[in-house]
């Protein structure tokens, strides 16, 4: 016998120790306790691949795509998953944003310096230059975000997008939660949600005539834990107010809602200075603070999994102002 | 409960994985409330949610003068089908416990319920099928479980509902039991390893051997329904352990100078990456290793033999990944590899076949009709392809296979098609991912059926399945 061990003998060895642990991991699988967990994918890491699996579909197999982008985390994780997708060459496609004109600067400060450092195109729809044109007219509750719908098919039509990304999740509201992954939408923008396609396995069917376009919500299957545990295991960046901060703020319809030039307190409404953060970024007229302060993505993780209340039930009077909104302003091609 | 202690609990609870499963059956049946006691003893539901349903169960006076909250009203969708007081659609819910994230295709049962069925079943690791106790094994159940053997689904629970409506009678248990196991001899479902089949007595109601196991069953001493689904290997840990490695090529990564400007800032060295070029994808089944021989599979050509040099994600370089990974695979020898191609473990690929033989399950108002011409998804390659014959159609009442020359919404059939290019069908049997494909309507661009690849006649390794 050699007192030497050869290479062989050591690859030996190593491969069946690999073919050990492999049928183990495979016994434990079966027998339906549950392998090591190191063995498998964790949740994230099967959605994440999910994600970036449609993402590639679309680009594959769409013209010209476009992907929303509001500088909201569930965008931010979108643009995120695409720069994984196609590392490492450059997200192949621009970037689109709606703009109400009723922006936190600090989440505009947050797009522009994106779209600079991974080198995108951006298309900005601005909701103001159709007020000022008498296209739209503004509401009387001051809100808005149902009047995005008009520059945003706009945008789709004039820069001929026939796909456009959104980071729609069916956790979100009931309307989405029978949204597809690809949603096919008419000339008028329109969902039919009586007449969806099937979607099968992990087949997407994304054929469409002219003048037809298709929504692609690679996040669908996320929910808002979801979103923030990726946030925090990818390290990835967000505007602060997502954060625990001081803002002035008074209180409306339930929600602490931020002083702003588009958001003034009424005689009898009291501005106070309170701990808050945001749980989702939208027109500021209408988006309320919550009060937190969980300063750090680790604080927010365990504040969003301990919290009892949905995140739009929160923080979005629009979604509040009847119990079919979301479905409503979906069926007239909003996000 | 401390932020501490919540924070410790997250902590020792990741990772957890994720688990598809789909709910079968009608709102008669208590589907709803199943799924909406499911949601809601799985702490899914939260405050604001549950004050509105308890504001509507209040307004409608459910549960009579001690109140309640109508559980099914969490599933309450879109305004058409509240008027309406029916399901339209698949729905998906999401909840999770320390152990797993769920999602739940709920789909329903009245409208279009082979279409709902084989949609949720696709993707589902496991299906719940719903039966009332008073009534037991009905039509629609025979319906669910054919759909469930036809796609193969790995797991299928069987639960019987409103037991407590039998006043937890045994007896009727016993008996549903006995023909939902005759049902599925029948299928050839559960006895051929394929599948494996689970009876559960439950009233989603009171909860009983929903959550936890009830004592008001003390006959059952089986596992609580979440417990199953807790524990149940998901389809994509068995797809991974599978041996034939499988990649349908998306896209081409080959940057040429376009290199990513964030990547570019950390470091990346560009240099290096001028010529880059790897094979963007998803790995349906199987694993693959650097260093592992594959075949790359392209119509008009014959397999060609290569190496794997690198696994790439996202500027991490792994030396394995396993399905359901999305990577990048760069191989040894510049060969000419778009969309549409596979690649694949060395020599376990059959030759692509421009025939293909399959099982369909008509989605669609159209009916199909012989000669007529749609075409065919398959992996990330879409052919044109001529209906030549339907071969027969699947009785629901017999589990006869008897002759017919179309097929109609709701149908299950066997059909024989021509491609206009070969594809590396594969026996669905064997191989969910390359053995599925859609059939589309040219014209309108509509999913017309959900296809599933049979061996060609000849071929015996299938006869012994009815569908």
């Amino acid at each position: 016998m050699s007192t030497q061990t050869t290479s062989e003998d050591l690859e030996l060895n190593q491969l069946q120790s690999e073919a050990e642990e492999s049928a183990a991991a495979w016994r434990a699988s079966r027998s339906g306790h549950g392998g090591s967990s190191a063995e498998r994918l964790s949740s994230l890491d099967t959605l994440e691949s999910e994600a970036i699996h449609i993402i590639r579909e679309v680009v594959a197999e769409f013209e010209k795509p476009a992907l929303l982008f509001s500088g909201g985390k569930d965008s931010v994780v979108m643009l995120h998953l695409a720069t994984k997708a196609f590392w490492p060459g450059k997200v192949p496609f621009p970037v689109l944003h709606v703009d109400t004109g009723h922006n936190f600067p600090e989440v505009i400060d947050f797009r522009d310096r994106t779209v600079e450092r991974l080198g995108l195109k951006l298309v900005v729809g601005s909701v103001q230059e159709f007020i000022d044109r008498g296209e739209l007219a503004e509401r009387a509750d001051g809100t808005r975000n149902p009047l995005q719908t008009v520059p945003l098919l706009d945008a789709i039509q004039h820069n001929k997008f026939d796909a456009v990304f959104g980071g729609g999740r069916r956790d979100e509201d009931k309307a989405r939660a029978k949204e597809r992954i690809l949603s096919l939408r008419d000339e008028f923008g329109q969902w039919d949600p009586r007449n969806q396609r099937p979607e099968l396995w992990n087949l997407y069917n994304g054929r469409h005539t002219v003048g037809q376009h298709v929504r692609a919500f690679p996040i669908s299957n996320w929910t808002e834990l979801d979103i923030w545990r990726y946030i925090e295991r990818e390290n990835i960046e967000l505007p602060s107010l997502y954060y625990a901060h001081e803002r002035e703020v008074f209180a409306r319809d339930g929600m602490w809602r931020a002083v702003g030039e588009v958001s003034q307190p009424l005689p009898n409404e009291d501005v106070i200075t309170k701990l808050v953060r945001y749980r989702t970024v939208g027109d500021m007229s209408c988006t309320g603070a919550v009060e937190s302060d969980a300063r750090t993505v680790a604080d927010v993780v365990v504040e969003v999994a301990a919290s009892t209340l949905t995140e739009r039930g929160a923080t979005r009077a629009d979604d509040r102002i009847s119990e079919a909104a979301m479905e409503d302003r979906k069926k007239d091609g909003y996000f | 409960m401390s932020t501490e202690t919540l924070a410790a609990g997250l902590e020792t609870a990741l990772p957890t994985t994720l688990f598809r499963f789909a709910t079968a059956g009608s709102v008669d049946d208590g589907k709803s409330t199943l799924v909406g006691r499911l949601l809601h003893d799985s702490k899914a539901i939260l405050a604001d949610t549950l004050d509105a349903v308890a504001r509507t169960s209040a307004d409608r006076g459910f549960g009579g003068e001690k109140g309640g909250i109508d559980l099914a009203l969490l599933t309450d969708g879109l305004r058409a089908e509240r008027e309406q007081g029916i399901t339209i659609d698949v729905a998906y819910r999401y909840f999770a416990t320390d152990r797993r994230s769920f999602i739940l295709a709920d789909c329903p049962g009245h409208v279009q319920y082979t279409k709902n069925t084989v949609t949720g079943a696709s993707t589902a690791d496991a299906v719940v099928v719903l039966i009332d106790a008073r009534k037991g094994v009905l039509e629609q159940t025979r319906r669910h479980l054919s759909v469930l053997q036809l796609l193969r689904v790995a797991h299928v629970i069987v639960a019987v509902n409103k037991i407590d409506l039998v006043d937890f009678s045994e007896q009727v248990f016993r008996d549903i039991e006995a023909d939902v196991q005759k049902v599925a001899r029948e299928l050839g479902l559960g006895s051929d390893g394929v599948a494996d089949l689970l009876v559960v007595p439950v009233s989603a109601l009171d909860g009983d051997n929903v959550v936890d196991r009830s004592e008001r069953t003390p006959w059952y001493t089986g596992p609580a329904l979440l417990e199953v689904l807790e524990t149940l290997p998901a389809a994509d840990e068995l797809e991974a352990e599978l041996e034939s490695f499988r990649f349908p090529v998306q896209l081409v990564i080959r940057p040429q100078g376009a290199l990513a400007p964030d990547a570019v800032a950390a470091g990346l060295d560009v240099e290096a990456y001028r010529d880059y070029r790897a094979y963007a994808g998803q790995i349906t089944e199987g694993s693959v290793k650097v260093g592992d021989e594959v075949s790359v599979i392209s119509p008009g050509h014959e397999p060609r033999t290569t190496t794997v040099i690198g696994i790439d994600f996202a500027g991490q370089s792994l030396d394995e990944a396993a399905a359901p990974q999305s990577v990048a695979v760069r191989l040894a020898d510049e060969i000419d590899i778009a969309r549409g191609d596979t690649i694949a473990a060395a020599g376990t690929v059959r030759e692509s076949t421009a025939d293909l033989y399959a099982s369909l399950a008509w989605l669609s108002p159209k009916p199909l009709r012989e000669g007529q011409k749609v075409l065919v998804k398959h992996g990330t390659r879409t052919v044109q392809a001529l209906v030549r014959n339907v071969t027969g159609k699947l009785d629901l009442a017999t589990f006869n296979v008897e002759p017919a020359s179309n097929l109609e919404l709701n149908d299950i059939g066997h059909a024989q098609l021509r491609l206009s290019a070969p594809l590396p069908l594969e026996n669905y049997l064997h191989h969910r991912r390359t053995g599925a494909f859609l059939v589309i309507d040219p014209n309108d661009g509509n999913t017309l059926a959900a296809g599933l690849v049979k061996d060609h006649p000849g071929d015996h390794e299938d006869e012994r399945y009815v569908i």
